[in-house]
């Protein structure tokens, strides 16, 4: 299959030859034992990834829990290879014109406090994630929005009931967010219980939490995946600053950083440590944006907006920002190289993506002029965190200022910006992002939709056309269809309304200590973080 | 030419010889080496920032993508940064950020603690216990966790940064001169002008102000480094000046985190020039100091 560009793993030669130097058996064979240090850049919220949207808390905590159905930890960059955790056999197709899924659950699952795994225990998660009561977040209730209910036949037989056949909904409910929690702890001790407390049934069991420091976990003997996992435990430690997470891998303090680091920090870890570093890679699904604030003056005229993506020369930006930034791809509103993505020859007909960059320009200054706002000026909100926020921003500016606006940047620390942004809605233009976990373009897009329906889209408008072409996408089932609606849908967003804009997609760079085996890069740094399969090398350590 | 001022006093008649200014610079120098060095430091900045359109061979907010990460060299004499921007050009516009923020911050700092430390002084009583123990509220605080506490409430940017570095010094400032001024209240000529009904502004500004301005001057001189400093500091750690505007603690932080080892001269030359400008800075205010305090003058 020709998606996805597939995910690129980059193992040095130097790396490659000490693996096979290590010999083939313990290249191959997976060996128990030993403890995985790993560097995490964020903090942790809350332990409750049903309300949470980031991999401060994934990283760390995703360990303890299982899903229903999981990215194959072997394939993770496909989107439709799903591969069962807590159901039995395959992944089941739905029946009834799409509209019915049954799931056999296994029976010798317990959580971590000796409680037997059930269907109930499953209900009653995807009923918190998708039906929470008043009150309760649920981050991703709206992915779910061609489920109709879940019903519980038998004590281990799930059965979700759609409104819709849709191809968005088996994507979502694998989603790494949706951790199966003790319909027990639920009921007995609430909704809220789990921002606090861990039971899961992951590999791991939860032992200690130092706030700012690390979070540890032991192997759980009685995990359901035979023979897994390997490690006998790991230890997530904090490390805010990228120069720490860099040093303490380049020192051996950690084996590896799970989000990423950018071409320079990668080069400088091979350069010094040679082949006790491998190196993998991938396009990432994330789109880093800016969005105009359509409720500010003047950039309440398409004119103006479209003048702001004219000006950015997305395709130069790519050849360079890929050499200090994580971000590289040119792309739409789809993941590139996905089948619903642009192609080179479509996205060369959008704004701001022409390659005539002068033409491009001049457009801008013209429509810039005819708006009556030439010399604009005004300020880029952007978020204190250096990759890739702060470079793209940098960038930004520059290319603006080439059709002769002025911009200044305010940067805010990340509370204060989504503040900014999601609250206070004070920003004229701001960077931001489009993460996802499992590449979905169909329920992945759904950012630019009218505000008073996505919760995601902070541009501030309301624009009813692309929200039909988004529920006219997602009930089709025919991917031909679907493509054909994509470009219109993408054509609106881009360029014609020029609602928000995507400046390039992220790229995905770890690199890691050569001894740790087992773990493969996804599209996401969301995903394939169950730790169940990473396994030490103890002939490279 | 040497300009005579014939005097009369009492009777006897004395002839004060004015040396000529640059052999006063002369004697300056010889006098004061290092507070000569730092002068020098000082006017070179100051040259730098006001002719900085002169100066810089780029626009210090340009990119140049292909070149990015060029070594020092001909073309850009301290090398390229990330973007491909001068790093010579940044500096010089550099300077004009530091100065801007550190006379800015100095100046309003300093005026702002002699009105309150003279003030203070000259009233005495309830309004100086109370100023002064604010004062001490103020001082409790490191400089640096107070500036930090500012911008936390106010955010970061230009005008936050030197609000966020003015605010500690106005105690400093006002301590000092207090004290100073204390001394000089009690000199007759004040109550002289007591007793000719002259308002307490009168009094303050035209006969207590000019007596506490040597401190003052040392005070300010003093701050310009501290604020330089401080302003570097806040910018390093995200929460000063931003890009792309040319700044040397911003320099600092882009380049050390990143490229320390693959492309060094990022961060070690804006190192250089925050380290050769506080330098500069303190040199030159403990030159002042001896220069106007008329106890180390006779030594």
């Amino acid at each position: 299959m020709r998606f996805l560009k597939s995910t690129l793993v980059v193992s040095f030669a130097l790396g490659l030859a000490a693996a096979w130097a290590g010999g083939a058996v313990a290249g191959e064979t997976p060996v128990r034992g030993g403890i995985l240090k790993f560097v995490v850049g964020s903090k942790i919220p809350s332990y409750d990834a049903h309300m949470e949207s980031t991999f401060g808390m994934i990283h760390p905590i995703r360990p303890f829990y299982s899903l229903l159905i999981r990215v194959n930890p072997e394939n993770p960059s496909s989107p439709t290879d799903f591969v069962c955790d807590l159901c039995e056999g395959d992944v089941p197709a739905a029946t009834d014109n799409g509209l019915k899924y049954t799931f056999k659950i296994r029976k010798d699952v317990w959580f971590h406090d000796g409680t037997p795994l059930t269907a109930a225990d499953i209900k009653a998660t995807f009923d918190k994630i998708v039906f929470p009561p008043e009150g309760v977040p649920s981050t991703r209730k709206a992915f779910f929005s061609s489920l109709d209910s879940i019903t519980v036949p038998d004590k281990y037989t799930l059965v979700f009931n759609m409104k819709y056949a849709s191809g968005a909904f088996l994507p979502a409910v694998a989603a790494p967010y949706n951790f199966v929690y003790s319909k027990k702890d639920l009921d007995e001790k609430g909704y809220a219980w789990h921002q606090k407390n861990i039971n899961g049934t992951g590999a791991f069991t939860f032992v200690e939490h130092k706030p700012g420091a690390y979070v540890e976990g032991k192997r759980y003997e009685k995990y359901h995946h035979e023979g897994k996992p390997y490690l006998d435990g790991f230890r997530a430690i904090s490390a805010p600053k990228m120069a720490v997470r860099l040093q303490a891998i380049r020192g051996n303090r950690a084996a590896i950083e799970f989000r990423g680091f950018p071409p320079k920090a990668r080069d400088d870890l091979v350069a010094a440590l040679g082949d006790k570093i491998v190196v993998q890679e991938s396009d990432w699904n994330c789109a880093l944006q800016f969005l105009p604030n359509h409720r500010r003056k003047p950039f309440d005229d398409v004119r103006v907006r479209r003048a702001l993506t004219l000006a950015v020369d997305r395709w130069g930006g790519s050849k360079y920002l890929s050499q200090i930034a994580i971000v590289k791809t040119v792309g739409g509103v789809a993941f590139p190289g996905h089948p619903l993505a642009a192609t080179k020859e479509e996205l060369e007909k959008i704004a701001g993506y022409w390659p005539d960059l002068d033409k491009s320009r001049a457009e801008a200054r013209r429509l810039l002029k005819e708006a009556g706002a030439e010399g604009l000026e005004f300020v880029l909100l952007n978020r204190g965190v250096d990759q890739p926020y702060r470079v793209v921003g940098t960038w930004l500016i520059d290319q603006w200022k080439k059709v002769g606006m002025k911009v200044t940047q305010n940067v805010l620390p990340s509370p204060a910006f989504y503040d900014a942004v999601r609250k206070k809605h004070d920003f004229d233009v701001t960077v931001y992002f489009n993460c996802q976990s499992i590449v979905n373009p169909l329920a992945d897009v759904s950012a630019y939709i009218s505000d008073d329906i996505a919760g995601n889209n902070y541009a501030g408008y309301q624009d009813r056309t692309m929200d039909k072409l988004f529920d006219q996408m997602n009930r089709s089932n025919d991917p031909a269809e679907q493509r054909r609606i994509m470009r219109l849908y993408e054509k609106r967003a881009l360029d014609e309304e020029a609602l928000q804009f995507v400046t390039l997609w992220w790229y995905k760079i770890n690199p890691y200590r050569s001894y740790v085996k087992g773990w493969k890069i996804a599209p996401s740094h969301y995903l394939n973080q169950h730790l169940d399969n990473i396994w030490l090398d103890p002939h490279l350590m | 030419m040497t300009v005579s001022d014939v005097r009369t006093d009492l009777g006897a008649e004395e002839v004060v010889e004015r040396t000529p200014w640059p052999a006063a610079i002369l004697g300056l120098i010889a006098r004061y080496p290092l507070g000569a060095a730092g002068a020098l430091v000082v006017v070179a900045m100051i040259f730098a920032a006001v002719f900085a359109d002169v100066i810089a061979p780029y626009d210090p907010e340009a990119n140049a993508y292909e070149y990015m990460f060029t070594a020092p060299g001909g073309q850009y004499w301290l090398g390229a940064d990330d973007f491909g921007r001068d790093i010579f050009s940044r500096i010089i516009y550099g300077a004009r950020t530091a100065l801007f923020v550190g006379f800015v911050a100095a100046f309003v700092g300093a005026t702002g603690g002699l009105v309150l430390g003279v003030a203070s002084a000259y009233f005495g009583g309830w309004f100086d216990l109370i100023i002064q123990r604010v004062m001490d509220v103020i001082m409790a605080f490191p400089l640096i966790i107070l500036a930090l506490a500012v911008i936390s409430v106010l955010g970061p940017g230009i005008d936050k940064v030197i609000i966020a570095i003015t605010i500690p010094f106005i105690p400093q400032c006002a301590r000092v001169v207090r004290s100073s001024a204390l001394a000089i209240r009690e000199i007759p000529y004040i109550d002289a002008a007591r007793a000719c009904g002259f308002s307490h502004a009168r009094i303050i500004l035209r006969h207590m102000v000019p007596n506490v301005m040597a401190p003052f001057l040392i005070m300010i001189t003093a701050f310009v480094g501290q604020a330089i400093l401080l302003e570097a500091t806040l910018s390093y750690l995200g929460l000063g000046v931003q890009e792309p505007v040319p700044a040397w603690g911003l320099m600092l932080k882009s380049g050390a985190e990143e490229y320390a080892e693959s492309a060094p001269w990022i961060p070690i030359f804006p190192g250089i020039a925050i380290s050769l400008a506080v330098f500069g800075f303190n040199l030159f205010g403990d030159a002042l100091r001896d220069a106007l305090d008329p106890k180390l003058r006779a030594q």
